[in-house]
């Protein structure tokens, strides 16, 4: 799995350029994990070619990181930027689910 | 024959580790559920402070309702340093906080984000104790039950299979034990918070429900949430163990200690003083305090009826003056009225004032208060343990009784009259148009003592028993104009006491 390119200090003045941060909690490459990620990078191409990021936390390997976003349920997506904080939980399996999750689309 | 013991990791809490008969399973989840504000969070805080402090074992918190700085607050102020538990990283606190508002759910998932959390806590200290309070916002804050209810018992089952003894908080439902029925997956041991008010007065109770391959106390048992955490009461359970000092103490009275056998009250021992309005039993209890501070010991008035200044108002009115007492700090007064908090704090207070002064005689005036107050099988279990307590700390004490003028003496109330050593009856009597007051030793346990009734009366130079009461003494008050003076004197209406 990959990583990041920026970090949460990211200024917020980009979100009115539509600059996506994601975050994607998981433990350990499981396959719930897999899933999830691949329904994500999927989701992001169709919907968010060019301008969004996405960072895999493995809590595995970085407990201390599960507090910073109140994580309980694995995956967890979080969308750091735009705000407001946003949290997808689960296999990311309906598309729709997520953009509404994601306020990419009207609820 | 004896039999292996079911191993148990003591929880510190005054009273608690008795009534579990050593505390809690180790290596065992320990359901505790309660309403709002029942105590559960201080419980498990302080099973945590105490596993830390006293055993060596530290210990790890998750709180789903508090965040860390809430804890450290609330606990502050029962003695506990929570900052500087973590500090010294013996303790871990977590804080999990889940808004379902700015949650989405989609797919499967699980709660190996709370497992990793609580593991990676677990490690950070080496724990041995953990409490969860409460994991039922999970079911309010993540939608799949399926998912949680499978997880929640990998949860019990991951804290078993790491030995870890564990306190595991619910919210009392509506009819069930816990709103989402966390029992179902702790099996060896429940407990049972209460808060309930009646007549307006809040008690606190705790019951042990549950707990599998042990003995354990049944009864619901009052406790307390006082300056130093919470107490279970007993606070240490005398029994029927205490010592038996053969040594005796005045009464203040010699008349009265004539009437005990010659000598007095025995030492530690529990004295019921009943009598009607007016009859004088303050006077009398504090007589007998004052002739302890007399031979250089430590008294304790416990009042709930009379401020301070009224009763020193009223026993220098008998040429009493207790404020050299006061001054030279063997006189203690607390005064309260017995409504104003419930009955678990009255005897918070009275514990904790034993404990400040050391006294070596104490009066507690009125129970009579106490008895209206509360339903009778609490002020009965009560005051069996304040006077097991008493005795224990080898404390005579008097207790004041106030009956009803119908007479019913003998008929007192909550057969309390069966915990205590003796008992003095004050009684009205009338005769050709004048009131007087008979004292007379209904029972003394121990001790040849006086059957007769004498009369008892309040001068200006303290308290007197005058000759064996007979009609031909009523005959004789009623001529006589010395005693109408005493009675003018002492200034004292009869009837003025409610």
């Amino acid at each position: 799995m990959t990583t990041k390119m920026k970090s949460d200090s990211h200024p917020a003045e980009v979100t009115s350029a539509e600059h996506w941060t994601l975050r994607l909690y998981v433990a350990g490459a499981t396959s719930k994990s897999a899933i999830a990620f691949a329904n994500l990078k999927r989701i992001c191409e169709t919907h968010l070619k060019g301008q969004y990021e996405i960072e895999i936390v493995d809590l595995v390997k970085n407990p201390e990181r599960a507090k910073a976003d109140q994580i309980v349920a694995i995956p967890t997506l979080v969308r750091r930027l735009p705000p407001p904080l946003k949290k997808i939980i689960g296999s990311l399996a309906d598309e729709e689910r997520v953009l509404v999750g994601l306020d990419l689309r009207p609820t | 024959m004896p039999f292996p013991q079911l191993p148990k990791t003591p929880t510190g809490i005054d009273g608690l580790d008795e009534i579990t008969r050593g505390g809690l399973p180790t290596g065992r989840t320990t359901l505790v559920c309660g309403g709002a504000g029942s105590g559960k969070t201080v419980l498990g805080m302080e099973f945590l402070a105490h596993g830390i402090m006293d055993y060596g074992e530290p210990g790890v918190f998750l709180a789903f309702e508090e965040t860390e700085k809430d804890l450290e607050q609330n606990v502050a102020s029962f003695g506990y340093d929570l900052h500087k538990l973590q500090k010294e990283k013996k303790l871990f606190i977590d804080h999990i906080f889940i808004e379902r508002s700015e949650i989405e759910e989609t797919g499967e998932y699980d709660l190996d984000g709370l497992f990793i959390r609580l593991g990676s806590a677990v490690d950070a200290v080496k724990a041995k104790r953990v409490v969860i309070d409460t994991i039922e916002v999970l079911f309010s804050g993540l939608k799949n039950q399926a998912i949680i209810r499978s997880e929640l018992r990998r949860l019990f089952r991951w804290l078993k299979d790491r030995g870890l003894t564990a306190i595991v908080t619910g919210e009392r439902g509506n009819g069930t034990l816990t709103r989402y029925g966390l029992e179902e997956y702790v099996a060896d041991c429940v407990i049972v918070l209460d808060h309930r008010v009646t007549d307006q007065i809040s008690t606190r109770r705790i019951r042990i429900m549950k707990y599998r391959g042990s003995l354990h106390g049944t009864d619901e048992y009052p406790f307390l949430m006082g300056d130093r955490g919470i107490s279970v009461l007993p606070i240490t359970s005398a029994g029927l163990n205490h010592a038996a000092p053969t040594d005796r103490v005045s009464s203040g009275v010699p008349e009265l200690d004539d009437m005990m056998g010659g000598a007095g009250f025995y030492r530690a021992s529990s004295i019921l003083l009943s009598g009607t309005a007016g009859t004088g039993k303050t006077s009398l209890a504090i007589t007998f305090l004052k002739a302890a501070c007399e031979r250089g010991e430590k008294a304790l008035y416990l009042g709930f009826e009379e401020s301070k200044a009224q009763v020193m108002r009223n026993m220098r009115s008998i040429g009493m003056d207790l404020q050299p007492f006061a001054d030279q700090g063997l006189f203690h007064f607390h005064t309260v009225r017995p409504s104003s908090v419930g009955l678990e704090a009255h005897l918070a207070t009275i514990h904790k004032r034993v404990e400040e002064v050391n006294p070596r005689a104490v009066v507690i005036d009125p129970i009579t208060n106490f008895i209206s107050q509360s339903d009778s099988a609490g002020v009965k279990s009560m005051l069996t343990r304040l006077v097991d307590y008493l005795k224990m700390k080898e404390i005579t004490t008097i207790f004041t009784n106030l009956t009803a003028p119908s007479g019913q003496l003998e008929g007192t109330r909550e057969s309390i009259s069966s915990i205590m050593d003796a008992w003095l009856l004050l009684r009205d009597v009338e005769y050709a148009g004048t009131r007087s007051c008979a004292l007379y030793v209904l029972k003394s346990r121990g001790m040849f003592h006086s059957k007769v009734m004498r009369e008892f009366r309040m001068t200006d130079t303290g308290i007197h028993l005058g000759e064996i009461y007979t009609k031909g003494l009523a005959d004789r008050q009623a001529a006589n104009e010395h005693v109408e003076t005493d009675l003018a004197a002492f200034g004292r209406n009869p009837g003025g006491r409610s």
